[in-house]
């Protein structure tokens, strides 16, 4: 309820309509960052331009330090932006909410309630009726295929189940759009080629719009219809790749022509001569 | 078998009979020193002559008297330190305006010694029950509020940004992310806090007391009595040790779910 209060008061801005027109999501324009410090400032990025539509599971690739956590931090409100602006389907960001979820690289879950308590924590927040509240939990919790786990606490989690807890929990409060930033590079490449194919069939049955970080190229044209290549520090957008593979995607993709090609294309465009 | 040593873990009850080990070492080592005559008596006093003491304490109701009362002012002191002290810790280790406002105010008065704060505080409320209160509150209130700044300050980012993304506000992330993620370590500040408390009891009822354990100490210099003295501190030990795991045990029960609880 608080969000539509929230999105009435909000100042008119032109470029909702721009936005709108084209089903945006997550419209960025112009996006600078400078990060002020006793040594001075740091042009951490300038002039970046992202624009995420509905439904859409966007990838962000580039070398370490351009800026890729920095920029989901911008969206989702826990940094301030130094110029241009970030627009939300129709509102301005004036901070962070449950209208954008978000995954963190680090293990996020609260430690002190059981897996269904934090996939409930949102729905709480929200006043949600309890009923529904054990109904959108249980759903979630077949979702990521850890209904045996709803009473576990965290720290008896492996680390793949715990994000895919953080998953679930960001998805059961129906965000605009998901944040994900290297959700899944701290885990052992099996376990992530798994969560890699379980993040996709999430995609395909939910539908949700995704703004995905990622260092793993294979893992971004895996995942994503659309991969954004960012140029070294300072960064900014280098390219827009559409990616052009199979709707119903699962592992053995990673072996076709087609998928090797795109991987390499995507490789080629990143700036590695930043190390 | 392999032959790591550092940080071997150790079977419970191995650890236990080491502990009791040294205990039993020590009260022999004292026990030979002093029945030897080795030592003379007016510096080490028989063991049995304390327990002696503790005897002739219980029967005419002084010790559980001293006991009481001293028991009595730690905790006056040390609860009124925990309900001022923790809010304004959480306040500093959450808002940097709080704590440019605190921390330099409380790194100061932290380092001014205690004991030297005794004659002050009994010009200001006397030499009544509130005066050993208020020593203990001094020394534990200013130590209380950095520690607890810290435990708050020890939540990680990305758990209060998790919140925040999940929807919490302002307070809410203060009340349901903040407080619940920090308890494991403030209960483990309040637990070294309650032995500082006993410290300053001791220097409380030192100078300005007739009654309590520290006073009997006192008292009992005056006449040599060394078995008292003895028997005083050793029991403050014995309580302190017994406080201590009382809170290592609610800790343990409360916080199961902590992911460094062992
Ligand atoms: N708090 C800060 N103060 C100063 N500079 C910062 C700060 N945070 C980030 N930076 C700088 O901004 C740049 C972008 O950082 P960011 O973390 O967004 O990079 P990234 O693309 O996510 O890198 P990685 O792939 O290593 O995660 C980096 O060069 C970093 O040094
Ligand atoms: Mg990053």
């Amino acid at each position: 309820m608080s969000l539509f209060k929230k999105r009435n008061i909000l100042p008119v801005r032109d470029s909702h309509i721009e936005a709108n027109l084209a089903n945006s999501k997550i419209y960025a324009k112009n996006i600078k960052k400078i990060y002020h410090s006793t040594k001075g400032d740091t042009l951490a990025m300038n002039n970046v331009n992202i624009n995420v539509l509905e439904n859409e599971f966007v990838c962000i690739v580039g070398p370490s330090g351009c800026g890729k956590s920095t920029l989901l931090r911008m969206v989702a409100g826990l940094d301030e932006i130094s110029d241009g602006e970030i627009i939300i389907r129709d509102h301005a960001i004036i901070g962070p909410g449950a209208d954008r979820g978000m995954v963190f690289q680090s293990y996020t879950l609260f430690p002190w309630m059981t897996v269904g308590d934090n996939i409930k924590f949102g729905l709480k927040l929200r006043k949600i009726p309890a009923k529904e509240q054990e109904e959108i939990v249980d759903k979630y919790l077949k979702v990521i295929k850890l209904e045996k786990f709803k009473n576990s606490y965290p720290k008896e989690l492996s680390g793949g189940m715990k994000q895919r807890v953080a998953i679930a929990r960001a998805l059961a409060n129906s965000p605009e759009v998901l944040l994900m930033d290297e959700p899944f590079s701290a885990l052992d490449p099996q376990t992530k080629a798994d969560m890699q194919l379980l993040m996709r069939q999430i995609w395909q049955v939910e539908k949700p719009t995704v703004l995905f970080v990622t260092h793993d190229i294979e893992e971004a044209v895996f995942l994503s219809s659309k991969i954004y290549v960012l140029t070294s520090r300072p960064g900014t957008v280098k390219k827009e790749v559409p990616v052009f593979l199979p709707y119903n995607r699962d592992l053995s993709l990673k072996d076709t022509e087609n998928f090797i090609n795109l991987r390499k294309e995507v490789n080629a465009l990143i700036d590695h001569s930043s190390i | 078998m392999i032959k790591i040593k550092i940080r071997k873990k150790l079977s419970k009850k191995n650890y236990l009979l080491l502990a009791i080990t040294a205990f039993v070492v020590l009260i022999a080592a004292w026990t030979i020193a002093s029945v030897t005559g080795s030592i003379d008596a007016i510096f080490l006093p028989n063991p049995t002559k304390v327990l002696n003491y503790y005897v002739e304490a219980i029967k005419d109701g002084s010790l559980l008297e001293n006991t009481s009362i001293s028991l009595y002012r730690i905790l006056l002191g040390f609860i009124l330190a925990v309900i001022l002290g923790i809010p304004v810790g959480i306040l500093m280790g959450t808002f940097q305006k709080v704590e440019a406002v605190v921390r330099p105010l409380c790194e100061f008065i932290r380092y001014m010694p205690v004991p030297a704060f005794v004659p002050l505080i009994m010009v200001w409320v006397g030499i009544g029950e509130n005066a050993k209160i208020t020593v203990i509150f001094i020394g534990t209130f200013f130590q209380l509020v950095l520690m607890v700044a810290d435990d708050a300050l020890s939540v990680p980012d990305d758990l209060i940004n998790a919140g925040y993304t999940l929807g919490t506000s302002t307070t809410q992330t203060i009340f349901k992310i903040i407080i619940p993620a920090m308890l494991p370590r403030l209960m483990e500040t309040l637990r070294m806090m309650i032995g500082w408390a006993w410290t300053y009891l001791v220097s409380a009822e030192l100078v300005a007391a007739n009654s309590g354990l520290g006073y009997t100490i006192l008292k009992s210099q005056r006449f040599l009595a060394t078995d008292a003295i003895f028997g005083g501190i050793i029991l403050i030990g014995i309580l302190g040790l017994l406080t201590d795991r009382l809170f290592a045990f609610v800790n343990k029960k409360l916080f199961h779910w902590s992911e460094s609880a062992h």
